[in-house]
């Protein structure tokens, strides 16, 4: 920071790690997709060291029946007992954010020229991610109801005469779903990882300024960050939760109609 | 006054939505709190609502940062 111009967006930036191009198409491997795949090994190596079936659990195992029956009772308890086939693709949801948003915060930019990326901070992961748990509730709402799904945008109960004003509002409220749940996730790790950056650059550039108030700076931002850091881990896992958590509630309106 | 300082008030504008935000998340789990006091055995039944409110809560104050941020680096 010897220009003393902070430049936090910066580390968002996706650089190719692996150039390939099949025809016209660039598919090459990112330090999105490779921070992506380290997440999958970490989390195949956590399931499977933990995945060893024994009568008396060990410490690892207990951790991942943890994650397993958090998933487990936080299906049941908001889908009911029809939702057991899809606790499967909360728990794949709910644990992908999860590493890829913890692996993020690894401080890696102590090693020159390395800093930790966080997938989950780019709107096109999180779209997708929102997209393929939208078209899921659709598909489901769809198989399992047919055209009766519709009776979803008109709560039982509602009077008649209050149709023409609650149909326009739950069917808006329903399409922007998929933009909500992306744009949270988006927003709350590009923020997170933004202030963590800015208060970052404050303790550089005021340790290297070399005065007794850059000092002081120094001091104030460092004590700060430490807080801001372990709010960030919250964070991190709040947000994989909120969107797991929304997930099965969209799902629970498509299987059970209310 | 010049299109790039207007910018800079108008994204420091929109960020004071992030503030309102503050307050409704506070609200939200303040008004857990005090219900959880009052009857714990029923509070952990109630978790699931209480995340709900929050990221409705929050989902709003994220899009006062998101047209901040829009003001700033894209137009």
């Amino acid at each position: 920071m010897a220009t003393g111009k902070i430049d936090p967006m910066h580390q968002f930036t996706v650089e190719t790690l692996v150039p390939l191009h099949i025809g016209k198409y660039d598919i090459s491997l990112t330090n999105s997709a490779a921070w992506m795949l380290a997440a999958l090994a970490v989390i195949w190596a956590f399931m499977a060291l933990g995945m060893k079936r024994q009568l008396v659990p060990g410490r690892w195992q207990m951790a991942v029946e943890g994650l397993t029956g958090f998933i487990d009772d936080l299906v049941r308890v908001n889908i009911g007992p029809e939702g057991r086939k899809f606790t499967p693709f909360i728990f794949a949801l709910f644990t992908f954010i999860l590493f890829v948003n913890f692996l993020g915060m690894l401080p890696l930019a102590i090693v020159p020229g390395w800093h930790a990326f966080t997938p989950t901070s780019h709107f096109s992961i999180t779209g997708v991610l929102a997209i393929v748990s939208f078209s899921l509730v659709l598909i489901v709402g769809f198989w399992r109801h047919g055209l009766h799904f519709f009776s979803l945008f008109l709560p039982a109960g509602t009077p008649i005469w209050m149709a023409p004003l609650i149909i326009p509002i739950e069917i808006v409220s329903f399409l922007v779903r998929p933009f909500s749940l992306a744009l949270r996730l988006f927003v709350a790790m590009m923020a997170g990882h933004i202030l963590m950056e800015v208060f970052g650059s404050f303790i550089v550039s005021g340790f290297a300024s070399g005065t007794a108030t850059g000092f002081g700076v120094g001091i104030v931002s460092f004590i700060f960050i430490v807080g801001v850091g372990a709010l960030e881990l919250l964070i991190c896992a709040l947000q994989a939760y909120v969107f797991a958590l929304l997930t099965s509630l969209y799902l629970s309106d498509a299987i059970n109609l209310h | 006054m010049d299109v790039a300082s207007a910018k800079l008030i108008g994204a420091g504008l929109a960020a004071i939505g992030t503030g309102a935000a503050a307050i409704g998340v506070g609200f939200v789990f303040g008004q857990f709190l005090n219900s959880a006091l009052r009857n714990p055995a029923a509070a952990d039944g109630q978790q699931g609502r209480l995340f709900l409110g929050f990221a409705l809560a929050e989902l709003l104050g994220l899009m006062a940062f998101t047209v901040a941020l829009l003001i700033l680096f894209v137009f």
